[in-house]
């Protein structure tokens, strides 16, 4: 196995996924439209992502999302499990960048940059894979859909820029820092 | 906090099934339910899957909850497609055959109506399947079985793992939020919007955390064990594909196919009873 993808990665596919799961009911609703709602979840999906990059993320969004319809609400609504996984993927594509792990995730200009990803990601996943899947594989009404996918995005993009960035922010101020030990002149 | 449905030991013939067979049928069942819409594909869909349900000896309680919520948002979703788009079967099935004048802009018509009746059973397709898979499939053997067909064990063995961390994590979800409200941070549904994300933070927060050391806790130990080291690896629960897993995933298989034939053989995926 090579180091890129080591044990490490897959427990936290599995572990993020259980967190992703139990966080699936703890939701802020927003305004009545079915399924939309502010969701902590997207913020620790972002996380995992940003931390353990696109394969780790794209597992955790596909499966995490599958999961935790099926165990809370009985049915899984495959058009909105796909675009999970994109975001996901497309947050984890510059792990690199940020940088968590290296303590890096404390500049404005790392933040912005995190934000102007998932900003992308969401868009690309809410209001175009979400709904042209919704109405290619469930025939549902074309302005319906496109509705919820916007505010799914704006529920997204809100969680993950406020929670989701001071989570990492957090993480990585506390990651970064190897050890106290100071070197003497 | 709702109940989740969680893995019961029985012993009926659903139980004994391989779990990779479990998750191939849940799967194509799914996918089935979500891509036809002829309306008989779905009743004969509804039939089985009760029948199925009826077999696995599944206790009631233990998924009404879960049911009640399901039925909840179908009711929401039904409404909200009436709304959006009350001549969306009349588009469908080309045709418009009025029952009355409602409101408005509103008229109810058959195509409607029988529109809004698949959208309604394919909830009914769907429910048991995944009740049925939720509840019979041990999810160690789930990940033994997924190795025995040649999925990498990386794969097989991050789906075990989140399948057993579930209730683990629930735990300590309460045990944060019981910390936090003894402490007098509000989390029901009063309090405006910034306030309810700030509060959320202080469960999300501690529960993150403790989850990324739980990471490392466990990624030390599999590492100690030599996780990972060879290509292969013994499943204590494995059991071999026995005939009736065969048969099974045959039959799913069949019936997969022959309905995408039968839903797409006229190029329109929609069983029209107004020609």
């Amino acid at each position: 196995m090579n180091k890129k993808f080591g044990i490490k990665e897959v427990v936290a596919m599995g572990i993020g996924t259980a967190l992703f799961v139990v966080l699936t009911n703890v939701q802020i609703p927003l305004v009545i439209v079915p399924n939309t709602a502010l969701q902590p979840r997207m913020a620790v999906l972002a996380f995992f992502s940003a931390i353990f990059g696109p394969i780790v993320g794209g597992v955790v969004g596909f499966l995490g999302h599958a999961l935790g319809d099926a165990l809370f609400y009985g049915s899984v609504w495959w058009s909105w499990v796909f675009p999970e996984a994109v975001v996901g993927v497309a947050i984890g594509l510059f792990v690199k960048k940020y940088g968590v792990e290296e303590g890096k995730f404390a500049d404005a200009k790392t933040i912005i940059f995190f934000n102007v990803v998932q900003v992308v990601a969401n868009a690309v996943a809410w209001i175009v894979v979400a709904p042209v899947l919704d109405i290619l594989v469930y025939q549902e009404p074309a302005n319906k859909v496109f509705i919820q996918g916007a505010f799914a995005f704006l529920g997204d993009i809100i969680i993950i820029g406020i929670l989701g960035s001071l989570l990492l922010a957090a993480y990585s101020r506390i990651a970064g820092k190897s050890s106290n030990l100071k070197v003497e002149d | 906090m709702s109940k989740m449905i969680s893995y019961e030991k029985k012993n009926t013939p659903i139980h004994k099934l391989s779990g990779f067979t479990k998750l191939v049928f849940f799967l194509l069942w799914c996918f089935c339910s979500a891509l036809t819409f002829d309306t008989r594909i779905l009743l004969v869909m509804v039939v089985l899957g009760a029948i199925i349900y009826i077999v696995s000896g599944i206790k009631w309680k233990q998924v009404s909850g879960v049911f009640l919520a399901v039925m909840f948002f179908m009711v929401i979703n039904l409404t909200c497609i009436f709304f959006f788009a009350p001549y969306q079967g009349c588009q469908i099935y080309g045709t418009r055959n009025e029952i009355c004048h409602l409101f408005g802009g509103y008229t109810l018509t058959r195509e409607q109506l029988f529109y809004e009746f698949n959208v309604f059973i394919k909830y009914f397709t769907v429910i048991p399947s995944v009740f049925i898979f939720l509840v019979t499939t041990d999810p160690s053997e789930l990940a033994a079985s997924m190795n025995g067909v040649r999925i990498p064990y990386t794969v097989s063995y991050a789906v075990e793992i989140a399948l057993r961390y579930i209730p683990d994590i629930q735990d300590e979800f309460h045990r944060i939020r019981n910390a936090q409200e003894a402490r007098g941070i509000e989390m029901s549904s009063k309090g405006k919007l910034m306030d309810r994300i700030k509060n959320t933070s202080a469960i999300i927060f501690p529960l993150l955390f403790s989850t990324m050391e739980r990471i490392d806790v466990v990624s030390n130990a599999m590492e100690l064990r030599g996780f990972g080291k060879h290509g292969r690896r013994t499943w204590y629960r494995k059991k071999d594909l026995t005939a009736g897993d065969i048969a099974v995933l045959a039959f799913i298989i069949i019936f997969f196919v022959a309905s995408m034939i039968i839903t797409f053989h006229d190029g329109n995926r929609f069983y029209n009873p107004f020609i």
